[in-house]
């Protein structure tokens, strides 16, 4: 079957200008037909050994000991590494504030979330490394945990780090214009409470470290698909306790995505470094999913308190932040800069004058944040657009008019916000009239209003959004107070780096350091080449690795902030056009003309008066190659030119904390019409529009492109992504069928307008793109249904369950003849389990009692119990294998009486420990006697689980516990010789497996 | 009945994009690492490891399979397909890799090859399918990049391409 | 993520099958499409000395009508008998429900057998078997026999299957005249699901099914009820079902689900009965 299309290279038109179109990109021949190469797809020199590492599966707890004797025997195993030996050859990552607190890539003495680093293994290959990752005996005494961040805050919380008092790791107060006067005179004051969930882009491709150390050169080689920003060298270098020339950093041509998240593989390039270090080989680690979702990285969950000072009429005078930001267990590099990215942004797209902040950074037991596309904005815009929503409902205005009194005016750009962002360009309000009328506004609102003249819950979202890109490096030490900054020395700008070069047949090869997962970086700056050069944009070749020893690099280089089009592609303009220039010096000299007379196009170089007088690209490129003696004097080489560009816009902050957070702010206007499920709850998107003013489109494919993927990951947070921790800190959302990530028949195809108002401040006008719908889906989806619902406490993501919470109205009550326990307030994902039952036993309590303190008794009663050890009258270690179908399980379980009232009563407290978890639980057990000589037993429990099962077999645990807590108890009657067989329901289940095991 | 030993490398023979190939793997080695590592066809990407993200989507005896959801011992003897057979010569592509690409429908790309194996095929046995359709068959995919419209729309403009040639292609049967 | 050791067999006859089974007993495990259990594998979560694959074993990749009952073989895949040209006419509710099992790439590699022997309690296939009354019909070296359904599930994941058998066969009853009905709510399509329910109508009276909830698929029978005396009962039943609450729902939003849910399922099953 011919069933083929030839592999064309693009060629639309043979000229340009190619900026603007979306031609074919450059990258996808490869990625189409597997020839793609990521990290795991490439080639590692001989001898590179596997490393598995082994996680905690306590969210706190102390570790009293680690016994890797047995994992050393596993053939094939070279290295076992602890924290205790890794911290021997690093040093502790660089924390971003000001605090005396260590932060090691592998847990030191503590482990502080689930999924921490407790021991590398490297062995030859990853099967075997797990198997001895398997046979690691830990021991950890388990700490209380703090899990939530005000409640971390609060007094006798539990402490994370001696250095971080009270938990909080940074407290700053900020004050812009005169909030407290705005706040006095204005008419009302709107408030609200905000708690945005912890959530994750999840790339498909995970981490991927391949590190090699060099003795002879005190020096580590390592390729990682690593995303910059590049200042992280400057952290893994000196982690590594070598100077940053001895740390040379790769990243592999193609990587799997990242949004941000592959910033977060840089603690394991620095772990594994330390292993090859160890181990004298070299050590390849692939991150794999269970790895990835528990302990890779996460967007900062944060609480927020938002109050505005509003006029009448809708007009808000002023703000009020208060900002808890939780950043996990441990402040990795550059966080707090999720707190700090929108610093310059708390107002929006509004002219608010008069704004006052506290930021507060927490640490919590969960998995430390990173970077995540958005970064920031999703958090500040949640709170903000909700908080606008509700001034319209509470003033009774619509909300586009809340949004359109309050935009910053068009002809005030550029604007200088109260916090001190350059918002460069712009027209908000043309963008919300393109927006309303191209997206239908006026048909969705017919829409909604039939679907609610049929009862149907139905409700229109809105936001506004300003996207800001090109990160000024310098605004994370907003977090310092300006005493701090003064002593640390500036940080500021955001250095872009290119290079073109031109071979000796006048090819046109393009260097630059922007380290693209999938943003087609090599087609647009073929394209920007291609225009300057008048060639073929196929005709260039463009290398988007990084190569740390090699190149031209800075702090800034990488992919993030959405820097590429408007400072990566317009810096290899600046190159390019610096070459041009003197190409057409030497063409002009070579023809005799004037250099003003010179054009490039279609593949000459030429006078643009006599098209007959020209010479071809490739020879007047080459000529600096050739024959140097031929350039005109002043004109150097044409061989090679590297541009550097740093927007002279991106100053430090100032003393009053001003700080231009982003070189560029695009603007968005989106809004969605959803109807909520009266049955299912369920959240249905019926049109979703969004505007995007980027600047200058490069690539209108690839600006879609990115459009509907924000959308996409936007629509995720809002309706179905949360990394769910119990309050134990267990992590619950452990694999891919329990942290939902929206698939095709979830996202639906939202409406895209654009408009263009060029950045005054980049060379090329472009703005950045990639981030806008991760700030302004979730909350525009959940002011639609805040909407429909009439409801002011909407929390992300929108699960069903919750939002038929305010539909169901209260529940019918079970049938009177039915005896229904209450059940227990518990939070949503709570994993504590409450239970009780009743045996009844042929014996009497005496001899009961008899049994429950006897070694031999629970031996035979305990569910799967090999041994009993008996360690005092009311202390009981016992080696137990349970489970549930094929889940079965070794653990170790540690059984304690207390509150003994003989023969009548006792508390059973048991903790229980294996490969597959853990499990605590308390009971009481009460003995009554019967008349027929025999004993009731009443118990009642709550049991906790957590460990590996806790997140990946979620849903398997409450019955399996439940299970083996009855199996217990019936197992303890039958021992007795009685029970009250058959008694149907759970025990009869019961029966069934005890029988199967018999 | 031969037991494979568990500690022992065994040889899996077995036919790949139509070519006879074979590699050692012990019982335990999964059918992605096999293709990767093995044998050499990196192609086939790794994902999740636990059956949801089709990266690792290939097609043992015309039946769609998780590559992560199989051992490599159970493809003995069978016809294993992945993204690297798909196009007819290196420098071609296949009508619906080309429909990728003029629809922009990859970014990262790396989801991008089960996508693909599931799409040739799903258009083998559906060749006119409605969008509902296209999307319930991707709903066994996660892509993070697109937003998966530009793949629903290279999905459909490649079935129609495809239904359109196919008289072509049978008078031109050799 | 990679399996622990395990040897392993690929079986040419059910016999070959079952002689490792009655040597290995619990440390064997029957590998039969591996949808769910090759991902446990992965994880570790289960670590069986040895596999014993039966996909090669033809004998056992039958779809037959035998006396009145569909008898589903145990490598019959999901993609085959959801591409029976009669499934539609002979087990109409499976038609409604199967399509609601995992995705297409998993449907066309993992069995119908396989799914029942896992027992989930949210999965279609054995809610679907419980609903029908249908049989498990499982062989060991020395016996055959076959179970109910409702008798075969005990728990969550746990089935009356001994160690030394194997399910040879699931079989569905036909029967004819009946309304069907099925729904079922999940997160995201193909996930677990949260409530499923399947509800049959015959001139007898109404049977619904649910999965998802307790521990196993449970079925109430409920001769002609409708109006408040239906929703009474769907309320009991939704009370008994001791709903738990986990990351995706609540308790109390599974016990709404099975009332209303439940109740336009049966409509529906009304609906398509007359």
């Amino acid at each position: 079957m011919q069933k083929s299309a030839a592999t064309s290279y693009a060629k639309p038109s043979p000229e340009g200008p190619w900026v603007g179109r979306s031609i074919e990109r450059v990258e996808d021949g490869a990625l189409l037909t597997g020839r793609g190469r990521f990290i795991d797809d490439l080639g590692v020199d001989t001898g590179t050994l596997h490393a598995a590492i082994l996680r905690s599966p306590h969210a706190h707890a102390d570790v009293l000991s680690i016994d890797t004797v047995t994992a050393r025997s596993v053939p094939g195993v070279f290295a076992i590494l602890t924290g205790a030996e890794i911290k021997a050859c690093t040093a502790s990552l660089v924390v971003g504030v000001k605090a005396p607190v260590e932060c090691w890539p592998i847990a030191v003495g503590r482990v502080r979330y689930v999924g921490e680093p407790v021991a590398v293994v490297v062995a030859s290959d990853r099967y075997k490394a797990e198997d001895a990752v398997d046979l690691i005996d830990v021991r950890y005494a388990v700490r209380p945990a703090a899990v939530d961040p005000l409640s971390s805050i609060a007094p006798l919380a539990p402490l994370l780090h001696d250095g971080f008092p009270g938990n909080i790791a940074s407290d700053r107060h900020f004050r812009y214009g005169d909030p407290e006067a705005a706040f006095a005179g204005a008419v009302h004051r709107v408030s609200i409470d905000i708690r945005y969930p912890r959530n994750s882009c999840t790339p498909i491709e995970t981490y991927g470290v391949v590190a090699a150390y060099s003795p002879s050169d005190d020096a580590f080689d390592i390729l990682a698909n690593f995303q910059g920003p590049f200042s992280i060298h400057a952290v893994i270098s000196r982690a590594l306790k070598v100077p940053g020339n001895r740390l040379r950093l790769r990243t592999p041509p193609d990587s799997g995505g990242s949004f941000g998240v592959k910033q977060g593989v840089f603690p394991y390039i620095v772990l594994i470094a330390a292993a090859a270090r160890m181990a004298g080989r070299p050590v390849k680690w692939i991150e794999d999913r269970l790895e990835h979702l528990s302990a890779s990285t996460s967007a900062t969950n944060r609480a927020t308190t938002l109050s505005a000072a509003v006029d009448s009429n809708g007009q808000i005078r002023a703000l009020d932040w208060d900002q808890i930001e939780d950043c996990g267990a441990h402040l990795r590099a550059p966080e707090p800069a999720t707190l700090y990215r929108m610093h310059g942004n708390l107002t929006g797209a509004y002219d608010i004058r008069h704004l006052a902040v506290r930021n507060r950074v927490v640490v919590t037991n969960k998995t430390p944040t990173g970077l995540n596309r958005g970064f920031g904005g999703p958090q500040v815009y949640f709170a903000l657009e909700r908080l606008v929503q509700r001034i319209a409902v509470e003033l009774g205005l619509d909300p586009l008019d809340v949004i359109r009194r309050n935009l910053v005016p068009s002809d005030a750009f550029p604007y200088r916000t109260a916090s001190g962002a350059l918002l460069d360009s712009g027209d908000y309000s043309a963008g919300i009239d393109l927006g309303a009328g191209e997206g239908g506004l006026d048909e969705l609102k017919r829409r909604r209003d039939a679907a609610r003249a049929q009862g149907r819950l139905y409700g229109i979202g809105y936001a506004a959004v300003v996207e800001p890109s090109v990160s000024n490096m310098g605004y994370i030490t907003t977090v310092l107070t300006p005493a701090e900054r003064r002593k640390a020395g500036p940080k500021n700008g955001a250095q872009a780096t290119a290079t073109v070069a031109i071979d000796p047949v006048g090819a046109v090869s393009v260097h630059v350091a922007s380290v693209p997962q999938g943003q087609g970086h090599r087609t647009v700056i073929s394209q920007v080449i291609a225009d300057i050069f008048g060639i073929a944009p196929a005709e260039v070749r463009v290398n988007t690795e990084v190569d740390t020893a090699k190149d031209a690099w800075s702090i800034a280089s990488g992919n993030y902030a959405s820097r590429f089009a408007a400072a990566v592609a317009g810096t290899t303009k600046i190159a390019a056009d610096r070459l041009a220039a003197r190409l057409a010096r030497t063409a002009a000299s070579q023809l005799n003309i004037d250099v003003s007379d010179i054009v490039f196009r279609k593949g000459r170089v030429g006078s643009a008066t006599n098209p007959d007088n020209s010479l071809s690209f490739s020879r007047v490129a080459a000529l600096s190659h050739w024959s140097p003696g031929s350039l005109p004097d002043d004109v150097g080489q044409t061989i090679r030119e590297t541009a550097f560009w740093t927007p002279p816009q991106l100053t430090p902050p100032d003393d009053e904390d001003h700080i231009n957070s982003s070189l560029c702010h695009g603007f968005i206007f989106d809004f969605c019409g959803v109807e909520v499920d009266r049955i299912t709850g369920a959240a249905r998107i019926d049109r979703y529009v969004t505007m995007h003013d980027c600047g200058k489109i490069l690539h209108p494919a690839m600006v879609e492109g990115q459009i509907r993927g924000g959308f996409g990951q936007g629509l995720g947070a809002a309706l179905l992504e949360e990394f769910c921790y119990a309050p134990d800190g267990s992590f619950l959302s452990g694999t891919f069928a329990d942290y939902l990530v929206p698939t095709a028949t979830e996202i639906p195809e939202p409406i895209i307008v654009h408009m263009e108002t060029l950045s005054p401040f980049t060379p090329l006008g472009a703005k950045g793109v990639g981030e806008g719908n991760c700030m302004s889906t979730p909350v525009c989806i959940a002011n639609a249904v805040a909407d429909a619902l009439g409801e002011k406490d909407i929390e992300l993501p929108l699960v069903p369950a919750k939002l038929a919470a305010f539909i169901h109205g209260e529940e019918i009550a079970a049938p009177a003849s039915m005896r229904i326990s209450p059940p227990p307030a518990a939070k949503s994902g709570e994993r504590n389990l409450h239970g009780e039952g009743r045996e009844r036993i042929d014996a009497a309590p005496a001899a009961v009692w008899a049994m429950l303190l006897d070694p031999n008794t629970l031996q035979t009663v305990i569910p799967g119990c090999h041994s009993v050890e008996k360690i005092s009258d009311t202390h009981f270690r016992a080696d137990v294998t349970i489970g549930i179908g094929p889940v079965k399980g070794p653990y170790r379980a540690e059984v304690k009486l207390s509150d003994l009232e003989p023969p009548h009563a006792v508390t059973l407290a048991g903790f229980a420990e294996g490969v597959l978890g853990f499990g605590s639980g308390q009971g009481r057990i009460i003995l009554t006697p019967d008349r027929d000589g025999g004993t009731t037993l009443d118990y009642k429990y709550d049991a906790a689980i957590g460990g590996k099962v806790a997140g990946i077999g979620g849903r398997l645990l409450d019955g399996a516990a439940r299970v083996v807590i009855a199996q217990f108890f019936a197992s303890l009657a039958r021992h007795a010789g009685g029970g009250n067989e058959p008694s149907g329901g759970l025990l009869s289940k019961l029966r069934n497996l005890v029988r199967r095991r018999q | 009945m031969p037991l494979l030993n568990s500690s022992q490398r065994h040889r899996v023979g077995f036919s790949l994009n139509g070519h006879s190939v074979e590699g050692d793997a012990e019982p335990r080695v999964l059918l992605t690492d096999f293709l990767r590592h093995e044998i050499g066809a990196t192609g086939t990407h790794v994902g999740c490891e636990h059956g949801v993200c089709g990266a690792c989507t290939v097609t043992v005896d015309g039946m769609l399979t998780r590559a992560c959801l199989t051992l490599a011992v159970q493809i003995e003897g069978c016809d294993v397909r992945t993204v690297e057979g798909l196009a007819t010569a290196p420098d071609r592509l296949s009508i619906l890799q080309a429909a990728f690409r003029r629809n922009h429908a990859l970014q990262c790309g790396f989801c991008t090859a089960g996508i693909l194996m599931s799409l040739d095929a799903f258009l083998r046995e559906v060749p006119t399918p409605a969008e509902d359709q296209i999307r319930d068959l991707l709903s066994g995919h996660l892509c993070r990049c697109t937003g998966y419209t530009p793949i629903v729309r290279a999905a459909l403009e490649a079935a129609a391409e495809l239904a359109s040639r196919q008289p072509a292609v049978q008078s031109h049967h050799v | 993520m990679k399996p622990a050791a395990f040897d392993y067999v690929r079986a040419s006859s059910a016999e070959e099958a079952l002689e490792v089974l009655a040597k290995e007993g619990a440390d064997a495990r029957i590998l039969a499409g591996g949808q769910s259990f090759m991902a446990m594998l992965n994880m570790r979560l289960a670590r069986p000395k040895l596999l014993v694959d039966i996909m090669r074993i033809g004998s056992l990749d039958r779809i037959e009508e035998i006396e009145g009952e569909i008898v589903v073989g145990a490598a019959v895949r999901q993609a085959k008998l959801l591409g029976w040209d009669k499934l539609k006419a002979k087990l109409p509710l499976v038609a409604l429900a199967l399509p609601w099992t995992g995705h297409v790439q998993t449907r066309s590699r993992g069995t119908i057998c396989g799914s029942i022997a896992h027992a989930d309690p949210s999965a279609e296939m054995p809610l679907s078997l419980v609903a029908l009354s249908g049989s498990v019909h499982l062989r060991s070296l020395k016996k055959r026999r076959r179970v109910r359904a409702a008798d075969y599930i005990t728990g969550m994941m746990n089935t009356a299957r001994a160690d030394e058998e194997m399910i040879e066969a699931v079989s569905f009853p036909v029967v004819a005249e009946h309304g069907y009905g099925f729904r079922e709510i999940a997160r995201r399509h193909g996930d677990f699901a949260i409530v499923a329910c399947a509800a049959i109508v015959s001139s007898k009276g109404i049977r619904l099914a649910v999965g998802g909830v307790a521990d196993r698929p449970e079925v109430r029978d409920w001769p002609g009820l409708s109006g408040s005396a239906l929703d009474d009962a769907l309320n009991r039943f939704a009370y008994e079902l001791d709903a738990r609450q986990d990351v995706h729902a609540t308790a109390r939003y599974r016990r709404e689900l099975v009332r209303r849910v439940g109740r336009a399922v049966i409509e529906e099953a009304v609906q398509c009965h007359s």
